[in-house]
């Protein structure tokens, strides 16, 4: 808790300390324990259920009863406790609040409940219910299940007197003690909200880093940011206002070192007061204000500067900076609990939390315990493993030039060490900096390389952390999606997926995305198809779309292509992050030969840099979701070893079949039904050989590949769903224009659902283009991602050709008694999945734009690759 | 899929009361898999031919009543030589509608059971792995001259070779019984395939059928293991769904359990050894185990364990109090337990013994705090982009005092005369490094961690292209440097604190 050394936890400020008070209104900090103390039969019950929820209270009686069936067996107390430390932990840690309800007249019994509080870090609130002893004897008296020995009530309430002076001293930061049954009747609880609590607060903000006393930086960058500076009677600016609201949030060690901590106060406590600004304090804050106050401190580290600066200024002002300091609030949670700023950073467990070891950790960050080779204390890297939903914005270390690092961002890029001063616009997530006019204070270890000036800062530099931890992953797991909300992964698909991942697929740095299943069309009703593009228009009719687009379904497999800048004429060593990819949808590489996969990708990435594409994307990357031919160059063994055996077998069986049949007709035994059969069986294994021929044609190195780029996924902080399709297909022109030897246009064409005319068409082009083998179409809304009546709508649907199916459904699926048996297929697990995977893909796109950390983009895509281990029927 | 048989006894005509099949009419008899059909194309006291088409119906099969799971099948089951290719689904019809002519009882003609006929078989389509030889190897021994011809792919495309199928014929003198109980064994054994649709009770009765004859069968190893390496193989679904997503063999991904004899050069590497007292891989454990053992570990953590072939080594050493296996594959794990009898081993004993699924590429809480980890035949598993991640997660996250690596030395590969040059040891090896490799790697990551490291020899010391295998042993230094990796954030200077 809070050392009394330290300004006092955010709570009170200008409480100086907790003291038993009697009011009938009790005031609780929102996030808080609240422990009831009072001797048995002093209403600590009735209390509870009047005051809090069912599920906020934990008694000791009813835990009894949980772990013994008899709430008043006194042998079970200590099991029954058992139970409810661990409920009360479990919720505490979830950061609700939680009321004990037992009589706790106990010092030790309390101090167990104070150290579970500190171990969450929320505040321990004692609220006391004392009653006359005569009355809680008569009340328990009145209870048939409890037998209750007279003299036991009447030590509780001595060990209860005992105990309630010192309530405060065992470490209860607020205690409310209330007398006789009048005053706890009328009692009645208002929660306090926590003072780091500004969910409610979303911005925009600039958050600024360390500024260590330099003033003049410190104006420039506010200009820079588009603020105007007011200044007061003596022209010194006290005020800086943005012309659109926006608000700095400074993330403390505001002095010290630099010129000039006095203007630099002067600005941010006005701009504070002014409420154009939030400040959160740093660790020389703290050690001004105790300095300030005369307390012993070790006047270095340019505290001395700042000291003799203040000297020159009036004692009022003195005293303005020292209440300033002391009142700054530990942390901040912001813009609905998306961002945190702290001076040190904060992890997870302790944001919005309150106590010393809050306080200590966002001032001064954790130490390993170890010295580095300067004498400083080595920082445990709590960034690196940080999980967190919200953003982090913290300095205290400088850095020479500011990395995200799993979601968090140091702002301190070393000013008065003659770095830069730096800003974040947020929510943008725009670096602005400013340079140091000079070097006012050399460090004590270096922070930039041996004579470098600071770095231009643009965009934050991506760290690549390579850190990926089984959690991420592994377990049942659930991503939080922009378009379809909460999306759940299995526990056995996910560990289904790790092995594929780990064993089989591209590095995650590679992987930014895997293509969702897509579902076919309703089946038909024609008595001949299973598919027709009758239903697919039919769906986007019903969900409200006029437009599609049908594109032509090559004959070849899906591959998504990283493609690169640097792979034109990249060396081939590049590290991992710097290197493009071309994967199946599973992640695996799609080809073997990595000198193939350098060809195509170095043929991809002249055609897009021969289009324009990365100047007008103004990208070094696209990553291109396409279809990669022939068939066979991927799937050849499948082909070989499934479907060319199937066609062998059936090609030398059936006509035996036939022939033996045909001389048992020829001795007139009546075998003439089967022999119809078999004949067209015959035929149909003809029919079969024929389909799975036409998608195969050998290759030689690139000789006889192509690539059918058919959508841009993304490019450098862009994602494209949201573009029509017309868009992302004149890219592909331009690409086909660029190479037309590798990349094959997508044939399409554009059709009016409410149109019968412009259906028709289409339908005519699909039939014709599956009578000649072709594999079909898949029917898209001509707008992309469109939202429909109950979520997202099916990004596509896939109606394949009558021939092409007997691939996928078998020779003979046409024969009439086979169709009527396949009709019945069940789209809806399907269609579901369809959307989910097409979800999270998404996300997955989103997060890449945003430069979120590594994990945060492979929990995604881990997750489709989950998804896909789900069992449905594989011929959808 | 179609059978013939045929006699030139005569009359021919008495096959009918050999088979208790009427030749005057065609007969249908419903199997499991479907139905069998029993004609003869010819009859006549010359020549008589009975035919067996059995006529299965894939998607009734797939689609039947097999219970809520009936959508958890793989695309392979819809798109499957099963229809047309003899097989076992053919063994298993033959023995339901030739059950009496099986067991060798004709009332009709009781002298004919024990004579040996002049028989022909034909089979136009026969699954038959190990191609025309194989067939050769099976049915010769019994008797009967084969002649069969392999079946091309697809003609369209020559350089796609033969497929696994033969067009059968076999001609002998033989019981008819024995020549029904011969293709009834030969069948699946031939097919060597997953047995869709065939209930491994079904499998059973057929490897008990051979009971009396294969005992002499100069394959009879051969045949056994065939039989048991395909039971059960039907259940597990998962890995193979995301191979097909791919467009990949549906067992393409599934090998973490795979036997050896799917290795390029395992089973030849170690078997390069036989002539030696101890096999390598018992040499690659006992040299993982004096090394534990020089440590002092008692808590060791076998990162990469697959089936637990080291499991036992370490059980039996009394001072490790606490092991743990981990792999990536949860079959591999499941193997493990079955293989250790993780279920029947004594409480204190399985107190002893933890398995986990893991992936090395990730951290993982769970493996921190051992004294001594494992990596025996694991990095060279990984794509060479991973390994930094099972550096990290290894030597910085779990940081063990001690971590053990052994992988093959390619050097040595010359030594094995059956591994064609170039290639590696095993087909899932993403890479073989030869000494000079593993030694800047191993300083690398010795370096860049804070562990002293030492290399040793497994597997005789070859003079000029040294051990099979090598292996390194990783200890961590007592005063902890702080060597930040690339990827760790400097703790930078703090001037206050």
């Amino acid at each position: 808790m809070t050392g009394a050394d330290h300004a006092p936890e955010a709570d009170a400020p200008e409480d100086s300390g907790p003291q038993p008070v009697r009011p009938a209104e009790i005031s609780i900090p929102d996030l808080s324990l609240v422990v009831l103390i009072g001797i048995s039969g002093a209403g600590k019950s009735t209390f509870a259920r009047a005051h809090f929820r069912a599920t906020q209270v934990l008694s000791s009686d009813f835990c009894r009863g949980l772990v013994a069936d008899d709430e008043n067996d006194q042998a079970a107390t200590p099991a029954a406790f058992d139970v409810l430390n661990y409920i009360a932990a479990t919720r505490l840690r979830a950061g609700r609040l939680t009321v004990v309800d037992a009589t706790n007249v106990k010092r030790e019994d309390r101090a167990k409940l104070v150290q579970l509080a500190r171990d969450h870090d929320v505040l321990p609130v004692a609220v006391v219910l004392e009653v006359p002893e005569a009355l809680a004897v008569q009340r328990n008296a009145n209870r048939p299940d409890r037998d209750m020995a007279p003299g036991v009530i009447h030590r509780q309430r001595a060990d209860l007197r005992r105990g309630l002076r010192g309530l405060s001293r065992e470490g209860f930061r607020k205690v409310h003690v209330l007398s006789g049954t009048d005053q706890i009747a009328a009692a009645s609880i208002t929660y306090e909200k926590q003072y780091n609590d500004r969910r409610e607060d979303i911005g925009p903000f600039d958050v600024i880093g360390d500024v260590h006393g330099c003033s003049a930086e410190l104006e420039q960058l506010l200009v820079e940011l588009g603020y105007q500076l007011w200044p007061d009677e003596a022209g010194r600016p006290d005020d800086a206002v943005h012309p659109q609201g926006r608000r700095a949030v400074f993330v403390g060690d505001l002095v010290d070192r630099g010129p000039d901590s006095p203007g630099v106060l002067r600005l941010v406590m006005g701009m504070v007061a002014a409420g154009h600004a939030l400040c959160v304090p740093g660790n020389h804050e703290n050690k001004l204000v105790r300095a300030l106050r005369g307390r012993n401190v070790t006047i270095s580290h340019g505290l001395e500067t700042t000291l003799a600066q203040l000297q020159t200024e009036d004692e009022s002002f003195r005293k303005q900076v020292e209440e300033f300091c002391y009142g700054l609030v530990s942390h901040y949670v912001l813009d609905g609990g998306n961002l945190v700023v702290a001076h040190a950073g904060l992890k997870e467990s302790l944001q919005g939390r309150s106590s010393g070891r809050v306080r200590d950790f966002a001032l001064y960050g954790e130490s390993t315990g170890e010295t580095d080779e300067f004498g400083l204390p080595v920082r445990y890297p709590w960034a690196k493993e940080y999980r967190g939903r919200a953003t982090v914005l913290y300095g205290h270390t400088p850095v020479p030039e500011p990395e995200w690092i799993n979601n968090t961002l140091c702002l301190d890029t070393g000013c008065v060490f003659g770095g830069r001063l730096t800003a974040l616009r947020y929510p943008e997530r725009e670096l602005v900096s400013v340079p140091a006019a000079r070097t006012y204070y050399e460090p004590a270890r270096p922070f930039l390389p041996q004579g470098e000036a600071a770095p231009e800062l643009d965009v934050p530099a991506r760290r690549d952390p390579e850190l990926l931890d089984i959690d991420d992953v592994l377990g049942k797991r659930v991503v939080e999606t922009r378009f379809a909300g909460r999306v759940t992964v299995r526990e056995e698909n996910a560990a289904a997926a790790i092995e594929v991942m780990s064993r089989f697929a591209l590095a995650p740095q590679q992987l930014l995305y895997l293509p969702p299943t897509m579902s076919p069309s309703a089946t038909s009703q024609l008595p001949d198809l299973l598919e027709h593009p009758a239903e697919a228009f039919g769906y986007y009719r019903s969900e409200g779309i006029a437009q599609v687009v049908c594109q032509e379904k090559h004959m070849g497999s899906r591959a998504v292509a990283l493609v690169r800048r640097s792979d034109i004429d990249g060396a081939p060593e590049r590290p991992v992050s710097d290197r493009g990819a071309l994967h199946t949808r599973t992640g695996r590489a799609f080809f073997a030969d990595a000198g193939l996969t350098t060809a195509i990708l170095r043929q991809l990435a002249s055609a897009v840099e021969k289009a324009g594409l990365f100047d007008e994307l103004r990208s070094d990357w696209v990553l291109l979701d396409a279809e990669l031919l022939p068939w066979s160059a991927k799937a050849g063994d499948l082909i070989r070893n499934q479907y060319a055996a199937v066609g062998a077998a059936a090609r030398a069986a059936v006509p035996a079949a036939v022939n033996t049949l045909e001389q048992a007709a020829g001795r007139g035994l009546d075998v003439g039904d089967l022999l119809t059969v078999q004949r067209e069986r015959a035929a149909d294994a003809v029919a079969f050989t024929e389909a799975y021929r036409r998608y195969c044609w050998p290759t030689e190195g690139l000789e006889g590949v192509a690539v059918a780029p058919f959508q841009l996924l993304a490019a450098a902080g862009a994602t494209f769903h949201d573009r029509e399709h017309a868009w992302h297909l004149s890219l592909v022109d331009r690409l086909v224009s660029a190479d037309p030897q590798l990349i094959r246009r997508t044939e399409h064409r554009f059709v009016d659902v409410t149109d019968p005319v412009s259906e028709a068409a289409a339908t005519e082009w699909w039939t014709s283009m599956t009578a000649g083998g072709g594999e079909g179409m898949v029917v898209k809304p001509s707008g992309n991602l469109t939202k429909g009546r109950r979520g997202l709508v099916q990004p596509g649907l896939k109606v394949r050709g009558r021939e092409y199916l007997r691939i996928i459904y078998g020779p003979d699926y046409t024969r009439p008694a086979n169709l009527e048996r396949l009709r019945q297929r069940n789209l809806g697990r399907k269609r579901g999945l369809a959307q989910r995977e097409y979800a999270l893909g998404l996300e997955a796109l989103e997060r890449v734009a945003r430069g979120e950390p590594l994990w945060r983009v492979h929990e995604c895509v881990f997750a489709v690759l989950a998804l896909e281990s789900e069992p449905v029927d594989p011929r959808l | 899929m179609l059978l013939t048989l045929s006699t030139t006894h005569r009359p021919a005509t008495d096959l009918g009361f050999l088979l208790h099949k009427n030749p005057a009419r065609a007969q249908s008899t419903s199997v499991s898999t479907g139905v069998a059909h029993v004609f003869y194309p010819e009859a006549d006291d010359d020549r008589c031919t009975a035919a067996l088409l059995l006529e299965v119906d894939p998607i009734g099969l797939v689609r039947g009543s097999k219970g809520p799971s009936s959508e958890a099948f793989s695309l392979g089951q819809y798109v499957n030589d099963r229809p047309y290719a003899a097989s076992s689904m053919l063994a298993v019809a033959l023995g339901k509608v030739f059950a009496s002519a099986r067991r060798g009882v004709s009332k009709e003609r009781p002298e004919l059971v024990d004579s040996a006929l002049p028989l022909e078989i034909h089979l136009p389509a026969m699954a038959c792995r190990g191609g025309v030889e194989m067939a050769e190897r099976f049915f010769a021994p019994l008797g009967w001259q084969v002649h069969a011809a392999v079946i091309p792919l697809d003609e369209t495309f020559p350089d796609w070779g033969s497929s696994r199928y033969v067009d059968l014929r076999l001609t002998g003198d033989q019981r008819v019984a024995d020549a029904v109980n011969h293709l009834y064994v030969g069948l699946p054994v031939l097919d060597d395939a997953k047995h869709y649709w065939v209930s491994n009770d079904e499998i059973d009765k057929l490897l008990r059928a051979g009971a009396g004859w294969l005992a002499d069968h100069p394959d009879r190893d051969l045949i056994t293991r065939r039989y048991l390496a395909h039971k059960g193989s039907l259940s597990r679904q998962a890995i193979p769904r995301l191979a097909e997503v791919d467009d990949a063999e549906p067992d393409a991904l599934d090998d973490a359990t795979a036997p050896s004899a799917t290795a390029v050069g395992h089973d030849g590497a170690d078997a390069a050894e036989a002539d030696r007292p101890v096999p390598l891989a018992v040499q690659r454990h006992g040299a993982v185990l004096a090394a534990l053992r020089s440590c002092g570990a008692r808590r060791v953590i076998d990162l990469g364990c697959g089936s637990g072939a080291l499991m036992p080594t370490l059980l039996s050493e009394p001072a490790f109090s606490e092991i743990v296996g981990v792999d990536v594959s949860h079959r591999a794990l499941e193997e493990a337990a079955r293989r250790l009898r993780l279920d029947c081993m004594p409480e204190r004993q399985r107190s002893r013994l933890t398995l986990l699924q893991g992936a090395l590429t990730y951290t993982d809480s769970r493996m921190a705090g051992y004294d001594a980890a494992v990596l025996m035949e694991v990095i060279e598993h990984l794509d060479p982009d991973r390994l930094p991640a099972l550096e990290h997660a290894v030597f910085a996250a779990a940081a063990p005092a001690t971590v053990i690596v052994t992988t093959p030395n390619v050097e040595h590969n010359v030594r094995y005369e059956h591994l064609p040059a170039g290639s590696m040891r095993h087909r899932d090896h993403r890479f073989e490094w030869t000494r000079g490799q593993f030694a800047d790697w191993t300083d690398r990551v010795a370096e860049r961690h804070g562990y002293d490291v030492r290399l040793l020899a497994v597997g005789s010391d070859d003079t000029e292209v040294g051990p099979p295998t090598q292996m390194a042993v990783f200890t961590r230094r007592p005063q902890q440097q702080t060597v930040p990796a690339d990827t760790s954030p400097r703790p930078a200077a703090e001037g206050a604190a």
